[in-house]
């Protein structure tokens, strides 16, 4: 087969030469700019594939060029890299073609997918990162491009919402670069390596180590919405849908928690983070930020605030999978990665649909939406029992390695929290669901039985993504299944 | 005291004069002549640089340089006279 | 004796002679000046090929020679110099050719194309100097131009602005001079080496402060910046562009030739910079976030960027001044980038909306895109985010300060950014808002051929990010005159 050693930055370019091409595209060019998303996601996913295939033979990927002395960009595709990069592509095509059917008559098309292009390609980067630098390139890039995203509907709210979003994502991005020099002053390198670089750092200074952990993990946290900085996502609901289906699956949230595998796995090595003491405090930051997620959920009534909180909580089950510092976990945890961003897209999905069909934004409308709306609520109905935890569906794949590497690290609390998050999942998407197919809808409610007129394009993406989920957890042993990709990643990171 | 002593003194006399008239004044044209008086200044204290000892002859790089900056100055109060001026007019206008 | 038509004598000669037949031929002004801008820059192609070949350039004026007669002197500094004033100068002409159309322009195109050939001239002819007395003389041109340049708009705000920046401008050069003098009295020669051999005096030191003074008052350093918000927001756009982007670089550039030859002063005295440089950070920004025009919030921060540059050069200590001032020199190829494009796009924002009062941009029903994002685009940079230059020349600044053990001025960077984030983020809420307008809105508006040239700008100041590492090989190119010391 061809080698082609530029191809990580074929995949980045997909994307990135796509978004300049979509901005200048007149407003009325409807078609030409399907055709360019619909083929830019296509072609990436194809490239995607050829690259997984290449890294699976043992092909190594590695780019580079020096920006400053020393201090080098570079793009590598480690079998990591893949499971991110793969994970966006596909949610990058499905969301693409929601998007379309979502906006299709909406204002300001040619800068949506201007920006949605921009973000994948960020999001691409970041997966691609060979070195912490690089991926705060990348890190700051995605806030910048998903900041015209979120404020799309161009109100007052969402104005307000996207204030928000660039403080804490941009404060983040600050304290990030602010890690990553000190890193870079402390070490002189800033790569990412298989088993860490710091431990000779640890072993002479454990002191400025740890600091730089709390910075670093700090930073990634904002992003990936740790408690105490979780507070941006549930306000950034204003957003059209399929953003939020971006925040919350493929990008945002995944490039904060994918951040903190490199950190841990890469940078300080998780033998050394663990000698250092400071895997414990984050296992149990990520437990809380679980529990409280799951019980802020129960309490909202909008439905998307409900999804919102609910991410809070399911993103830290990777951070908790990482901080438990056993293989077992980081299986669960890594597999998590891919697992939540096909259950939270359906269920944003979903939700949008509801939205855009029935006019239904809340939980309390939602009596009868079940008729009204089979297909898409039968996927919703699947990716909630997945979150739930319903063997044998994606999730319950996920727990189930995390509670097992619980039990490994020696950390047995950790299926006390597991077991509440589940009851909690429960006890917010039950009522949901027995709303949507037992309750009769009110007869003049939002939510009364028509015929809801959405188009293919949108009613069949939370479909996809549904049986992806039911693919996902009954075949998790198939070879190239994201567990068995996952199991491939853990034996490189745990390889010393 | 030596000449040079005296006159470069009265040099740093006169600019520190000019300087606090280019800070304090409040007409526009006191400003501009204060700002003279500085380079009148700083043209003594150049010029102080040029002189030596009797039997010596004088450097002749300073009276260059002083003359320089004479001429860069001449065209700066000129430029400076001429905005007053315009002003002058504009303000008038705007009060018509 | 034979005529040198060295590229380092017609970089300076050219835009002089331009400039004089420009002011001649008023109705072919235009021309004139786009003609003399792309020889100049082809000059400075030359000899940026000649100095990456074969090092720093010298050129004796008249076969003289240091220290009694003038050297021109052409090493890596003053090339990126030289590119930085040809390359911005090249676009804003560009730009000025299409928004000084009208017939009732008639008058500022007849002077504009003398006084920025003029300025040129003055900026071209501080980069190559080599001795203290020719910068003084420089920096006047370049003040006569730049006042010229800032009243070409007629109005009385303009002119009234003018005035006060020719009187802090001529009060700089007069302390500058004065600085000169004692120099002079001292050393008994002017040009730079003999000051880089100096033993550093009491009173040495006192006369670089005395020129530092007057250098921070043409810069318009915190706090004696009282005359630049007014004089870069009045002016017109493209003079704006030039005034901000190019005219406050050529006192940054002297300080940064005297911070890489002068004698260590002392920490205090770098501390008190250092200070300066903060107080315009935390300054600068508070008044950008309260500013109610847009060009007035670009020239607010300004000030705040220039703060930046100078906390960079005091973020480094003894040891580290022949290092610091590579984060200081991209730190003003930066700004001056990504401010001309910055100033451009907002006066293509006002021209096609009508006004630039901040508070009611979202009430516009015609959005010019393109304008707009260029001007995103340079914000970019100006705050500092990857891959800009700006953000590789906070980056430089802060890893020289972190290494250093100064952390207050990493608290400082960190803070004048955030500060930044905000007030710019005032105007992005600007753009993108659109519950305030009756009219539909719709996309691409007021795209023009204008947009052109601050669009180019602003790519190049990302752009150039991503190749920071040749751009500091070339910056170093003949450093070893400082290094002599």
């Amino acid at each position: 087969m061809m080698d082609a050693p530029l191809l990580p930055l074929f995949i980045l370019l997909t994307s990135l030469l796509a978004a300049p091409v979509l901005f200048a595209l007149p407003e009325r060019a409807a078609k030409l700019r399907t055709a360019i998303n619909l083929g830019m996601a296509a072609l990436k996913v194809a490239l995607v594939a050829w690259l997984s295939l290449k890294v699976s033979e043992g092909v190594i990927y590695d780019l580079r060029f020096a920006v400053l002395p020393g201090l080098e960009f570079k793009l590598q595709a480690d079998p990591l890299a893949i499971l991110f990069i793969a994970l966006s592509a596909v949610l990058w095509l499905i969301t693409t073609v929601y998007s379309v059917g979502y906006l299709e008559h909406g204002p300001h098309r040619a800068r949506f997918f201007g920006f949605f292009s921009l973000c994948v390609a960020a999001t691409v980067g970041i997966a691609m990162s060979g070195n912490l630098f690089t991926f705060l390139v990348f890190y700051e890039l995605l806030t910048l491009a998903t900041y015209p995203l979120v404020i799309h509907r161009g109100n007052a709210e969402a104005l307000r919402a996207g204030r928000i979003y660039l403080i804490y994502t941009l404060a983040g991005g600050l304290v990030l670069m602010l890690g990553t020099l000190a890193l870079w002053v402390l070490a002189g390198s800033t790569d990412f390596v298989a088993g860490g670089m710091l431990a000779d750092l640890a072993a002479a200074n454990p002191l400025a180590a740890q600091l730089l952990f709390v910075v670093l993990i700090g930073a990634l946290g904002i992003k990936a919405a740790l408690v105490p900085f979780h507070a941006w996502l549930p306000i950034a609901m204003v957003a059209p849908a399929p953003v939020s289906a971006l925040l919350h699956a493929v990008a945002v949230v995944k490039a904060g928690a994918f951040g903190i595998m490199r950190v841990v796995y890469e940078v300080f090595g998780i033998d050394t983070a663990q000698a250092l003491g400071v895997t414990a405090p984050l296992a149990a930051l990520a437990a809380v930020t679980i529990l409280y997620g799951s019980l802020k959920a129960i309490t909202q009534d909008d439905i998307k605030k409900r999804l919102a909180y609910s991410t809070v909580s399911q993103v830290s089950y990777i951070t908790l999978g990482v901080a438990l510092a056993s293989p077992i976990a980081a299986v669960g945890a890594l597999a998590h990665l891919i697992h939540q961003g096909l259950m939270k897209i359906t269920m944003f999905m979903a939700a949008g649909n509801l939205a855009e069909g029935l006019g239904v934004k809340r939980v309390s409308q939602m009596n009868g939406v079940g008729r009204a709306m089979p297909g898409t609520m039968l996927a919703f109905t699947l990716a909630a029992l997945a979150m739930i935890g319903l063997p044998p569906l994606a999730g319950f794949v996920s727990k189930w390695y995390l509670a097992q590497g619980g039990l490994d690290a020696g950390h047995g609390w950790v299926i006390a929290v597991l077991l509440g998050s589940s009851l909690l999942n429960a006890v917010y998407f039950l009522p949901m669901l027995h709303r949507a197919w037992f309750r009769d809808a009110a007869p003049d409610g939002a939510g009364a039985p028509g015929h809801p007129r959405i188009g293919w394009m949108l009613a069949a993406p939370p479909v996809t993504t549904a049986v992806l989920v039911l693919v996902a957890g009954s075949f998790a042993s198939a070879p190239f299944s994201p567990l068995e990709w996952t199991r491939f990643i853990v034996a490189i990171e745990y390889q010393e | 005291m030596t000449p040079d002593m005296i006159y470069g003194a009265a040099g740093i006399a006169v600019f520190g004069i000019g300087l606090v008239g280019a800070l304090c004044a409040q007409d526009r044209l006191r400003r501009v002549l204060a700002l003279k008086l500085c380079s009148v200044g700083a043209g003594f204290l150049l010029l102080v640089g040029a002189w030596r000892e009797p039997p010596g002859t004088p450097d002749p790089v300073p009276h260059a340089l002083v003359i320089t900056g004479i001429v860069v100055m001449v065209s700066a109060t000129a430029v400076a006279l001429a905005l007053i001026r315009r002003l002058h007019s504009l303000e008038a206008e705007d009060e018509r | 004796m034979s005529v040198d038509l060295s590229p380092v004598m017609l970089s300076i000669f050219l835009p002089l002679f331009g400039a004089i037949v420009a002011f001649m031929l008023p109705r072919a002004a235009g021309a004139i000046g786009l003609a003399t801008l792309a020889l100049t820059t082809g000059a400075v192609i030359a000899l940026a090929r000649d100095v990456l070949i074969n090092g720093a350039a010298i050129l004796p004026l008249g076969g003289w020679g240091a220290p009694l007669g003038i050297d021109l002197r052409a090493d890596g500094l003053s090339v990126a110099m030289l590119g930085l004033s040809c390359a911005v100068g090249l676009l804003v002409s560009l730009s000025a050719l299409s928004s000084l159309r009208g017939p009732e322009d008639a008058r500022q195109r007849q002077y504009f194309w003398p006084l920025w050939l003029l300025l040129l001239t003055g900026m071209n002819g501080v980069y190559l100097s080599t001795d203290i007395f020719n910068l003084y003389v420089m920096i006047e041109v370049i003040a006569l131009a730049a006042v010229g340049l800032t009243v070409l708009s007629g109005t009385t705000a303009a002119v009234r602005a003018g005035l006060e920046y020719m009187y802090a401008s001529i009060l700089g050069a007069l302390l500058f001079l004065m600085g000169v003098g004692f120099i002079y009295l001292q050393l008994g020669r002017l040009d730079f080496a003999g000051l880089a051999e100096a033993e550093p005096t009491g009173a040495l030191i006192a006369a670089i402060a005395l020129m530092f003074v007057g250098l921070a008052l043409k810069t318009a350093l915190f706090p004696l910046h009282f005359w630049l918000p007014a004089a870069h927001a009045n002016a017109s756009a493209p003079a704006s562009a030039l005034l901000s982007g190019l005219v406050v670089k050529a006192a940054l550039y002297i300080v940064l030739r005297l911070a890489q030859h002068m004698p260590f002063p002392s920490e205090t005295f770098l501390t008190l910079v250092g200070v300066m440089g903060a107080g315009a950070v935390i300054w600068g920004s508070i008044q950008a976030l309260r500013a109610e025009r847009l060009k007035l919030l670009v020239a607010w921060s300004t000030v705040a960027q220039i703060g930046l540059i100078f906390v960079a050069f005091a973020r480094a200590g003894e040891q580290g001044l022949s290092e610091s001032w590579k984060a200081a020199a991209l730190l003003i190829l930066a700004h001056g980038v990504a401010k001309a494009a910055m100033f451009l796009a907002a006066g293509r924002i006002k021209d096609e909306i009508g006004h630039d009062v901040i508070r009611d941009l979202d009430r516009a029903p015609i959005r010019p895109t393109l304008a707009q994002f260029t001007f995103a685009l340079a914000a970019i940079s100006l705050i500092g985010l990857p891959p800009s230059l700006g953000f590789i020349g906070k980056w430089a600044l802060m890893e020289g300060a972190m290494a250093a053990g100064y952390w207050h001025w990493v608290g400082v960077t960190m803070a004048g950014t955030l500060l930044s984030v905000a007030y710019f983020s005032r105007v992005f809420a600007g753009f993108l808002r659109f519950d305030r307008v009756r009219a539909p809105v719709g996309e691409h508006q007021g795209w023009a051929l204008a947009d052109a040239a601050p669009l180019t700008l602003a790519m190049m100041a990302i752009a150039l990010g991503l190749m920071a590492a040749p751009l500091l090989g070339f910056l170093e190119i003949g450093y070893a005159l400082g290094e002599a010391k």
